[in-house]
Order: C-alpha cells, then sequence, then structure tokens
C-alpha cells in the first residue's frame, strides 16, 4: 500500500501520522527544529522567510485553542499569512460536509491545511482529497494521531535524555482514547527506544495494545520502575459516564502521578504532559510544578518543531 | 416460447450434473436436459460453447432501497443489477422507510418488482413493528402478502422476553425467522473489529463477543422454542464454532456469510478505507479462514452479496462517519468463483452456495434445474476477467472494496421464468 505521506521522491507531502514516517524523515524534523531555536536563550528567535507568500489555513473541525495557537505562532514565525477557522460550530452543523469545506478553502487558494477533527482518519481523507501541490497536517484526529504533538515529546526527550536507543519509556493513562498515545507509542519505537511502556487499568487500554510494540502494565509503580521518561496523557472526564472508570479520585489514587509514585523512576527521569492538564486526577501539582517536569519546554519546543514540519513540507513542494 | 442453450457445461448441484449436456426450455420451465423433447423446435437458440449453464443465483439479502432510500438506489436500478449478476432470485431485508411491517408495503412492492419483469423479489418482513423490538408485526398476514421470513435487519432486538415470543409466534405457523447476532450495547458506537487495526487506526470497536452473546441467546431461545432459525453474516471464528457445536447437537439452524467476509479481513481498512466500512464489521484473518473453513464443512449454508447500495457522498466522509455498505450484486458470482478456485472447491459445490442451499433456507423450490422446473438460468463464462470500475456496474451504489480489482466470472445470459431478461 502506498504510504500516503511520502511522495513519489519518497519526501514528505503530507503529516498525517508517525506511524511508518520514515526514521530519516523524523530526525531530520527534529534537527531542524533546533536549528529555529537559540538552545542558549531556550525560546525561538528567529522570523524566518521560508512560507512567504504561503497560506496556510488552521482548520479546527474540533475546538483547541492552545494547539491552534501554536500552529499559528509557528507559520507566522515562517512569514505565512495564516487564516484560523474553528468549523467546529459552523459549516458542518448547516449541513456542508467536510470536503465541500476543504474545496472551499481550496477555492481560496490555500497552500497548507492544518487540520483537527474529532474522527479518526479525517486528515487522511482530506489528503486524499486535496490538490498536490497542497499539504495537510494532521493536527489531531478522533482517536487516531497526533504526530505533532508527538515530534515535539520526541524532540523534549532528545533535548533532556541526548539518545533515544538507551530509554525505557512509560506512557500513563487513557491510552484508549488517546491519539497522543498511539502517535507517541509510533515514534518512540522508529526512534529506536527499546523498552515502550503503558500503564492503565484495562478499560483504558485498547485491545491487542502489545502489538503496537509495548509492555503492558496495570500497576503504575511497577511500570514507572527505572524508567526515563514519564509521559502522562489528559484524562477525559467523560470517561466516568461510560463507566471506563468508578471516580477521578480512585483514578488519581492508582495512576495519578505522584512524588511517591515518580519515586519508583529513576532518579533524573523527566515528566512529560501534552496538556491541558487535570491537576489532582491524572498528576499532582507538586509533579507538575516540580523539578523533572519539563512540560513548560514541551510547549516552547513545539512551536520550533511545528515550524520544523511546515517548513519540511514547502520545501518538498515538487 | 422455446429455448435451447447448447454446448454448455451445465452445472446442477441439485441433481448432481457437471457434463456438457443441452438445456431445453418450453413455456417458462425446464423441458429436457441432455436430448430435445419429441417435436421441440426451438426459437432460440443460445450458444453456451465455452460457457457454464447454472440455475439462477439466489441472494439473501440485497437491499435495494425502496421505499425510502430512493437516493442511494430504485428498484429499477438493482433489478437490473441483480439479472446483470446472474441472480434470479433475491430476499431483500426490511429496513427500508418505512420498515416492511405490513402487509400492504410487502405486496407494493411484490408488485413492482413484478412489474419489472426481472429478478423475483422475496421480501423479507420486520419481526417487529417498525423494528423497534417492542411488538410483533402480523406476521400471518404478511407471509400472505408474499413475505417468506421475519428479521430485525440490523435494528436490535434487546429484549429477549420479545425475542422469545416473537420466535414462538413464528413456530406457531412454521414460520422462518432471520437474525443477525449483535449484543446492542458491545457494539454501541463501534465501527470495526476490535482488533489490531481498530487498535492501530483509533476507531471505535465491535468485539467478537457482541455475536457471540446475541448467537448464545438466540440459538437458546430457538431450541426453547423449535423456531426455524437463519443466522445472517455470521462474522467471527467463534460465532462458526458456536453454529457448529450448536448443529452437532441437534438443532436445526442455518447460516449464510457474505461474500465480502470471505475475502477480506480488518486488514483491507487500510489507510480508513470508507469502502471497507461493512455490517458486520470486517474481522481478522483468523476469522476469515474460520469463515472460509465453515464454508468446507458446510456449517455456513450459504453465501449471500449483503448488498447494499450508498450514495457516493455518504462515503466521502471519516471511516466512522460514513455509510456502512457496499454494493454486491454484480460481484457475488466473481467472489464465489474466486472463493472456489483459492480453495479449491468443486464448482458445483460454490455454486450450490448461491442456487441450491439460499433456496432451501427460504423455503423455495428452486436454485436447481430439474425437468419442469422454472427456467431460472445463469450463462456465464467462467474465464472472462473483468475490472471493477464504478462505469461497469449496472447498480446505483458503485462502491465497493474491489474496486479497481480483476476479478473472474462474466454473465453471459440471465433468465427468468424462461425469458431472457439479461444479455451481454
Amino acid at each position: 500500500m502506498k504510504n500516503p505521506q511520502l511522495n513519489k521522491h519518497g519526501e514528505l507531502q503530507h503529516l498525517l501520522t508517525t506511524e511508518g514516517l520514515p526514521v530519516r524523515i523524523m530526525r531530520d524534523i527534529l534537527d531542524r527544529a533546533a536549528t529555529f531555536l537559540d538552545l542558549d536563550e531556550g525560546r525561538e528567535i528567529k522570523k524566518v522567510p521560508l512560507l512567504h507568500g504561503k497560506s496556510v489555513f488552521n482548520v479546527f473541525f474540533e475546538n483547541s485553542t492552545r494547539t491552534r495557537t501554536t500552529f499559528e505562532i509557528a507559520a507566522k514565525r515562517l512569514s505565512a499569512d495564516v487564516v484560523n477557522l474553528n468549523i467546529g460550530s459552523s459549516s458542518t452543523s448547516k449541513g456542508e460536509t467536510l470536503l465541500d469545506t476543504v474545496d472551499n478553502l481550496c477555492a481560496m487558494h490555500a497552500d497548507m491545511f492544518v487540520v483537527r477533527h474529532s474522527q479518526s482518519g479525517a486528515a487522511h481523507l482530506i489528503a486524499r482529497h486535496v490538490a498536490p501541490e497542497i499539504h495537510v497536517i494532521n493536527a489531531g484526529d478522533g482517536r487516531h494521531a497526533h504526530p505533532t504533538q508527538a515530534l515535539l515529546d520526541m524532540f523534549t526527550i532528545r533535548h533532556y535524555k541526548k539518545e533515544f536507543h538507551n530509554l525505557r519509556v512509560a506512557i500513563v493513562g487513557d491510552v484508549l482514547h488517546s491519539r497522543v498515545a498511539r502517535s507517541q507509542i509510533h515514534a518512540l519505537t522508529t526512534l529506536g527506544v527499546p523498552e515502550v511502556r503503558v500503564i492503565a487499568p484495562k478499560t483504558l487500554l485498547p485491545t491487542m495494545v502489545e502489538n503496537l510494540g509495548v509492555r503492558v502494565y496495570h500497576d503504575m509503580n511497577q511500570g514507572l520502575r527505572d524508567v526515563d521518561v514519564v509521559l502522562m496523557l489528559r484524562l477525559q472526564n467523560e470517561r466516568m459516564q461510560g463507566a471506563a472508570l468508578p471516580s477521578g479520585q480512585e483514578y488519581f489514587k492508582n495512576y495519578g502521578l505522584t512524588e511517591e509514585k515518580l519515586a519508583y523512576a529513576k532518579p533524573d527521569a523527566i515528566v512529560m504532559h501534552p496538556g491541558p492538564m487535570n491537576r489532582g486526577i491524572e498528576i499532582d501539582s507538586r509533579v507538575a510544578d516540580g523539578l523533572q517536569s519539563v512540560i513548560l519546554s514541551q510547549v516552547t519546543f513545539g512551536i520550533a518543531v511545528r515550524m520544523a514540519v511546515m517548513s519540511t513540507l514547502a520545501g518538498s513542494n515538487k | 416460447m422455446n429455448i435451447q442453450i447448447k454446448n454448455g457445461r451445465l452445472i446442477d448441484p441439485r441433481n448432481s450434473i457437471d457434463a456438457q449436456l443441452d438445456v431445453f426450455i418450453t413455456d417458462k420451465c425446464i423441458a429436457a436436459i441432455g436430448s430435445a423433447p419429441e417435436g421441440f423446435k426451438p426459437d432460440e437458440v443460445i450458444d453456451a460453447a465455452g460457457l457454464i449453464v447454472c440455475p439462477g443465483l439466489i441472494d439473501l439479502a440485497a437491499r435495494l432501497r425502496e421505499p425510502g432510500f430512493e437516493y442511494m438506489a430504485t428498484l429499477e436500478s438493482e433489478m437490473n443489477a441483480a439479472v446483470a449478476g446472474g441472480i434470479t432470485s433475491l430476499a431483500c431485508p426490511p429496513d427500508t422507510d418505512p420498515p416492511l411491517d405490513e402487509p400492504g408495503l410487502v405486496e407494493m412492492l411484490k408488485h413492482r418488482a413484478k412489474n419489472l419483469h426481472q429478478a423475483r423479489l422475496y421480501p423479507v418482513a420486520a419481526l417487529t413493528t417498525g423494528l423497534m423490538g417492542k411488538e410483533l408485526t402480523e406476521m400471518a398476514e404478511l407471509v400472505d402478502a408474499g413475505c417468506v421470513a421475519f428479521s430485525q435487519a440490523d435494528a436490535p432486538l434487546t429484549d429477549t422476553r420479545v425475542m422469545m415470543r416473537a420466535m414462538q409466534y413464528a413456530a406457531t405457523f412454521g414460520f422462518s425467522v432471520w437474525l443477525r447476532p449483535q449484543d446492542s450495547f458491545l457494539s454501541k458506537d463501534g465501527v470495526a473489529h476490535d482488533g489490531e487495526v481498530a487498535t492501530r487506526c483509533g476507531l471505535p470497536a465491535i468485539p467478537v463477543c457482541a455475536e457471540t452473546i446475541a448467537l448464545s441467546t438466540m440459538l437458546t431461545l430457538a431450541k426453547e422454542t423449535g423456531v426455524k432459525l437463519h443466522i445472517c453474516r455470521i462474522s467471527s471464528a467463534a460465532g462458526v464454532e458456536m453454529i457448529r457445536a450448536a448443529r452437532q447437537q441437534g438443532l436445526s439452524v442455518s447460516c449464510d456469510v457474505t461474500a465480502n467476509h470471505v475475502h477480506l479481513s480488518e486488514m483491507d481498512i487500510g489507510f480508513f478505507d470508507p469502502n471497507c466500512r461493512l455490517t458486520p464489521p470486517l474481522r481478522s484473518l483468523r476469522d476469515r479462514a474460520s469463515l472460509r473453513a465453515g464454508l468446507l464443512d458446510g456449517t455456513i449454508d450459504a453465501i449471500c452479496s449483503n448488498h447494499a447500495p450508498v450514495d457516493e457522498d455518504a462515503k466521502q466522509l471519516p471511516f466512522a462517519e460514513a455509510e456502512s455498505g457496499a454494493t454486491g450484486l454484480e460481484l457475488l458470482l466473481p467472489l464465489v468463483l474466486k472463493w472456489a478456485e483459492q480453495d479449491k472447491v468443486a464448482l458445483a459445490d460454490a455454486l450450490s452456495r448461491v442456487t441450491l442451499q439460499p433456496a432451501q433456507i427460504l423455503g423455495l423450490d428452486a436454485g436447481h434445474l430439474s425437468i419442469g422446473a422454472a427456467a431460472d438460468v445463469c450463462v456465464f463464462d467462467a474465464d472472462a476477467y473483468w475490472k471493477v470500475e464504478a462505469a461497469a456496474l449496472k447498480s446505483q451504489g458503485k462502491n465497493t472494496p474491489f474496486t479497481g480489482m480483476e476479478v473472474q466470472g462474466l454473465v453471459r445470459y440471465t433468465l427468468v421464468d424462461g425469458k431472457i431478461v439479461y444479455q451481454a
């Protein structure tokens, strides 16, 4: 089957998922992101003209302020024209189909779409539909993928741990409903992390998750033992309604990241979270704001990584 | 009108015929096989040299979308497609709008189909009013109107007491109940098999136990009530095993599988191919192997098309939002031939799964070419290959997982009631 995110020269045409993303492209993106960062100051300094004259459309069929904002900043630092559309409550509710909306935006001369949608596979559908000179970035589709989040997580891990081949990484929480977790797992295994663990109750793990190349733990302390990186996942409040969990308190007791549980990890382990955090549900404030937390670095790096993705796509425009 | 079909290879599973024999048709019926009856003068001769002559195909599940969903397909378009696929009889499920729960609707549908002079239509009526799973339909009236069995289509029947009563009532009159096993709670919001692909793609899943739990209820109640039960569209290895065991214990239950499930698995979803959004969901490769084993040992009696034409727009959506279903009437024969070739099944046995076996499930004296039987005949070229594409399909539904593939088996003539209704 043809890889839908590569063009015929093997270059990145769309960024839809980290699954099947060649390691060479993944490393290029991380290297490129590093060039956008002034590492001494830990923040971006450069505004570069790489996307000058290009139009980037942030098309969000599902509301998100944070991800959309970081994409917007990234595009503006690349000198692109940015258009933000929150379609969550407009066109589709008037009966317009997803592809009609996309066609209309194409007619407005979009060069790049950043798409978020509540349904798995929406970004693939759009990528299949648009003209070959248009690029699609998946900013989250249902439970399927959130590749830029995973790439910024990889960037953060590399920043603090330098290498991937000697790491033990634990992903904690609602893997079943998480596009972030799926993209993290594919990115970690692609970059050669030898041991990826998932820690969750059985109700929050998908069937045959071990086939993705992870070890399954139901006990948090065991799962965190000697890990180098802890990737926390956000717990959606509605999980209590579907009988997946009894209560937030009980979840926190068993799977909330506290200092006591974190003590099982390596002393220099880092703690990450894609945000927005539910303090007291999946993570204790003392950990979230503690010395091992690199959560705010993730946000900063996110802009550089998204700049790297966008400029990589623009460069493959053949 | 006298028709002679000459020089063809006649395959008639019921009469154990697989030989080069001519077929002679007089007055809508098979008049003779082999040599012409005395004084027979053909008005028309079909030269079937190099072709296979078999009973017309009988499809147990073809949605024609009338009444109510004419934007998807019409009776006319789909009956055309049926005969182009060599299908001479088809059963349609009751999930129309309104559902087939009143004698008037069944009569109207039968009447309209009859006027088209193509395939024979056997409506399956709703088991409960409005398919709501609460009140029984007027079964005896519906049978008088021309329906052949009772089903819930894909609508849930969660109330086990209603299911038991419906089976008891149907058993009183010897009516058949056709059910597709799927627990409605376990399958809620699900769009794909609960396995590797749904996990990878992040698709809401339907576990195999949704099928086996419902199946267990159905088999238990069938044993209790003595109803004639037909299980529609079995999809899992565990389901096949349960039916095999029930039969070994003496329960008379029949079963079908869709042609799609014989050939495809969850893997075919690939990158969210909406053409593979099917009901029941495509399951694992292991399940597919068990479905094929079930066909081989006779646990599964028949193969149906599960024809469900869907309009183009309804498929141009993210996987979970895309309408479930695929066009199938014109692919039934090619997919059965492909299965026969792959699993080295004798052609007569393979064809019986779409002729004789479904006729028996429908309770019809059909699906064979005995002398005196209605001349419903399919003449096809087993060695002709064609490419599945929208333009090649008569059905108004153009979506199928097999789009772009080469398939084997081209229908050349279809006869219903001794009349040529399709010719290519």
